[in-house]
């Protein structure tokens, strides 16, 4: 699935500018490339968060498509139920069928925490509709609380640095393997800066005939204290040193899309960051040696899964 | 009389605010990408300044622009639309032929007023 | 004018099945739902009618009843005719949908069967779980025996729809105690059911992708309290569609339900007053009382949501002395919810009756005729001795 730029930069956004999204955020981007490869006719469910509430401050609102937000834990499910009323009345007559595609945005916090149980539950039933997870690695909506989805050794307002704590003591869970093991028939994971990766992931999984699952990096610069244009920069280097691996698995084969040569050290990563810098002290350097250890040890295990030597 | 929804203040500066027995029930927004109408480019502190000579089309900012706003005309770059542009910088970091700069916007507007 | 009625079809069902085949009958497009008991017999029979192709709804079966208000609204906004069942905890799960549901002007239908809230866990009829969601939009009626539950099926369905209201509507029957005991009902034949609630004509639907609609906003100071005072409206109209409804109904069936109904009450001098299948058991006790020489009457509420303040303040002007028995208790509250809708409907309406407020029957306890007898034979002591007492009481727990 090769993609050009040429024919898809003279469609229009299905995400209207004008948006209150931070300057740089990385949320929008991967929103504009996903509908993008997905393309119409979608309907687009949001959990409660960044995304959602700078795209709807009433009366105005950014979506182009059909859009819909319930609240913070239940996106999954109001697709669900948009999805399923759709098959409802094309079978009953009522509509037509016009091939419509569902898509669910929702952030970290909504989906490796808040939601998890909801999104399980529709894997499970098989709806078919794409959920995209714009993983910001902590709750940036409410001022950069740790999440699940936050790293070892992160400072965030809920897990600071003092002197009991070198910010976050636990490793962050694998969410995009929990979704694998629902044995839906797409999983990947992506980053913006890998946008043909990413888009061809889009097509993939909102052609797949059941539940999709894709969890995107999205770097925040002011969650973890970056200049705005360095956010793609960031998406490369997360690929490049390993803390963000790009992989799919397509009907329970997994696959891995991208081996950075040369593998950059964590510290690259660190430095890159205010949200790290405590790190960087040389009294912190056994929280460095975890945290490479870890990232180490997720590398080795997902070259295993996906065969690769 | 075109209204900026936002404050209901229309352009003439007379408040008018909608009451309830005005507006879609349930808040319902029936103005699908309206927010069009709310331009955030004067939240800019830098400016993307683009170069049309070094500029190859390739649109990698395009792609990259989290606002939408890298202007396409006749499939090819024609700039960048302020109205909405954040002045992230990203399209100035990842331009791989280096065509759009970023200077600071109070020095753009300065710049501006003179040529005026 | 000679009513052109319909014959009705004699059956004998539990309360939960009774709902179910009203259910089968209206074959609303999705069904999202979860079992609890007490309505876990409803999910049963309706994922029976899915099963064997009686109905041609979508059932959803969700992971948990928060999950299955909020594909109830997804459902819903995609614009097709939505239904759900719930009891106790699971009301108290879907607690922050249930006003997404209503804030969202979604004429969701959830046929609600009351139980307790733990702790301690008990899985008996109180009316803590839909007396708890008083407040969160929704349309409520109760409902007095299984033929009634059985006609409050069908006609919230019109009155959640209805294009004046468009608010998410609750019928409640007591559970086990309508829920899982058999009665004689008449129902009616399918096509009456299906003539009656007519077709739905959603007034947003998501799924219109010509008309691309964004719901759920962020709405902040400047547009929040009016859409607040939208709500607020449709439940004043409400008023009037769960009384024109119910008139329609009757004309159908012969059976006139309206918003509240008195039972001997024209001449009554003590009245009880109250919700669901109690009603039942203080008509016996009012005949016993009208045996003895007292002049008892009941008031039964059968819409709750919105409370009929005029109709109950004109029901009960001039009474010597007034019951309201409350199947909820609202602790730390000088008297319990009913009770509360009472005196202000009283109050707002220049009466002050001399009142006082039962709370009983919570966690399923049984109430029976006896009790009730005792209730009225206080108020006749009341309006003797001219002294109220305490206005809070508690009925058959033991001291």
């Amino acid at each position: 699935m090769v993609l050009n730029l040429e024919p898809i930069s003279v469609e229009r956004d299905l995400l209207a500018p004008g948006h209150r999204l931070c300057a740089g955020c990385a949320e929008t981007i991967v929103v504009r490339q996903i509908l993008h490869a997905v393309g119409e006719p979608v309907i687009v469910a949001s959990s409660t968060g960044c995304l959602e509430v700078a795209t709807s401050p009433y009366p105005y609102t950014s979506w182009r498509v059909p859009w819909i937000h319930s609240a913070f834990e239940n996106a999954a499910s109001t697709i669900s139920g948009v999805e399923t009323m759709y098959r409802a009345l094309v079978k009953r007559g009522k509509i037509e069928d016009k091939g419509l595609k569902f898509v669910v945005f929702a952030g970290d916090g909504a989906t490796y925490d808040i939601g998890l149980q909801f999104i399980s539950g529709a894997m499970e039933r098989g709806h078919r509709f794409l959920y995209v997870c714009l993983n910001n690695e902590a709750y940036m909506n409410t001022g950069i609380q740790r999440s699940s989805a936050t790293p070892f050794g992160a400072w965030t307002t809920t897990s600071p640095v003092g002197k009991e704590t070198p910010g976050k003591t636990q490793h962050r869970k694998d969410i995009t393997a929990i979704f694998a093991a629902h044995n839906i028939p797409f999983v990947a994971q992506a980053a913006p800066h890998a946008w043909r990766d990413l888009m061809s992931k889009a097509k993939k999984a909102i052609a797949a005939d059941g539940p999709s699952f894709i969890n995107v990096i999205v770097p925040c610069q002011r969650g973890w204290r970056y200049a705005p244009g360095d956010t793609i920069e960031l998406s490369r280097l997360a690929v490049d040193t390993c803390v963000w691996s790009l992989y799919e698995v397509v009907d329970g084969e997994w696959r891995l899309n991208y081996y950075p040569n040369p593998k950059k050290p964590v510290t690259d990563w660190l430095k890159s960051q205010g949200r790290f810098q405590h790190l960087l002290k040389p009294e912190n350097k056994h929280v460095v040696d975890i945290l490479q250890a870890e990232v180490d040890r997720q590398w080795t295990k997902l070259l295993e899964r996906c065969k690769v030597s | 009389m075109k209204r900026d929804p936002a404050n209901n203040i229309s352009v003439t500066g007379v408040p008018s605010p909608k009451s309830w027995r005005e507006i879609p029930i349930g808040g319902v927004i029936t103005d699908a990408g309206n927010s069009e109408e709310y331009h955030t480019g004067g939240w800019r502190s830098f400016r993307p300044i683009w170069d049309w000579q070094k500029c190859v089309n390739c649109k990698v900012c395009w792609i990259y622009c989290p606002d939408g706003s890298i202007r396409i005309r006749d499939g090819a770059v024609a700039g960048i639309d302020l109205d909405y542009c954040k002045g992230c910088g990203i399209c100035s970091k990842e331009c791989p032929h280096d065509a759009i700069k970023m200077i600071e916007e109070s020095a753009a507007e300065a710049e501006a007023k003179v040529k005026q | 004018m000679t009513l052109q009625k319909v014959k009705g079809i004699p059956v004998a069902l539990e309360g939960d099945r009774a709902v179910a085949e009203a259910m089968r009958q209206m074959n609303p497009d999705v069904v999202a739902a979860y079992p609890i008991t007490p309505q876990t017999e409803i999910v049963m029979r309706f994922s029976d009618f899915v099963a064997s192709g009686e109905v041609e709804t979508e059932f959803i079966p969700v992971e948990s009843e928060h999950a299955s208000m909020s594909a109830c609204i997804g459902a819903s906004a995609a614009g097709g005719r939505v239904q759900t069942a719930s009891s106790g905890a699971g009301i108290a799960l879907m607690w922050e949908v249930l006003w997404v549901a209503s804030g969202s002007r979604l004429p969701i239908v959830m046929h609600v069967v009351n139980r307790s809230l733990s702790a301690p866990l008990n899985i008996h009829c109180d009316h803590s779980d839909s007396i708890g969601m008083r407040d969160a939009g929704w349309v409520q009626l109760y409902d007095e025996d299984v033929q009634e539950a059985y006609d409050n099926a069908i006609q919230v369905v019109r009155i959640a729809e209805h294009p004046d209201v468009l608010l998410p509507t609750i019928h409640a029957l007591d559970g086990f105690i309508l829920g899982h005991s058999v009665e004689r009902l008449e129902k009616l034949p399918d096509e009456a059911v299906t003539e009656f609630i007519g077709t739905y004509t959603p007034a947003y639907p998501l799924l219109d992708v010509e008309h691309p609609l964004s719901y759920g906003p962020m709405d902040l100071q400047d547009y929040f309290f009016e859409h607040k005072r939208q709500q607020a409206e449709a439940m004043v109209h409400a008023l009037d569609v769960v009384a024109q409804v119910a008139e329609e109904y009757g004309d159908l069936t012969g059976r006139y339900h309206s918003l509240i109904e008195g039972y001997r009450l024209d001449d009554a001098d003590f009245v009880t007053v109250m919700l669901g299948s109690t009603v039942g058991t203080a008509k016996c006790a009012v005949d016993l009382m009208r045996e003895q020489g007292v002049k008892a009457g009941l008031l039964k509420i059968r819409c709750f949501r919105p409370f009929p303040a005029a109709a109950v303040a004109e029901a009960l002007a001039d009474r010597k002395a007034i019951a309201v028995l409350d199947r909820s208790l609202s602790f730390g509250a000088q008297i319990n919810p009913l009770c509360l809708e009472v005196i202000g409907a009283l109050y707002s309406h220049g009466f002050a009756p001399k009142l006082i407020n039962y709370v009983y029957g919570l966690g399923g306890r049984d109430t029976v005729p006896a009790q009730i007898c005792e209730i009225y034979q206080e108020l006749v002591r009341i309006d003797r001795e001219g002294v109220t007492g305490s206005v809070l009481r508690y009925l058959a727990v033991r001291d």
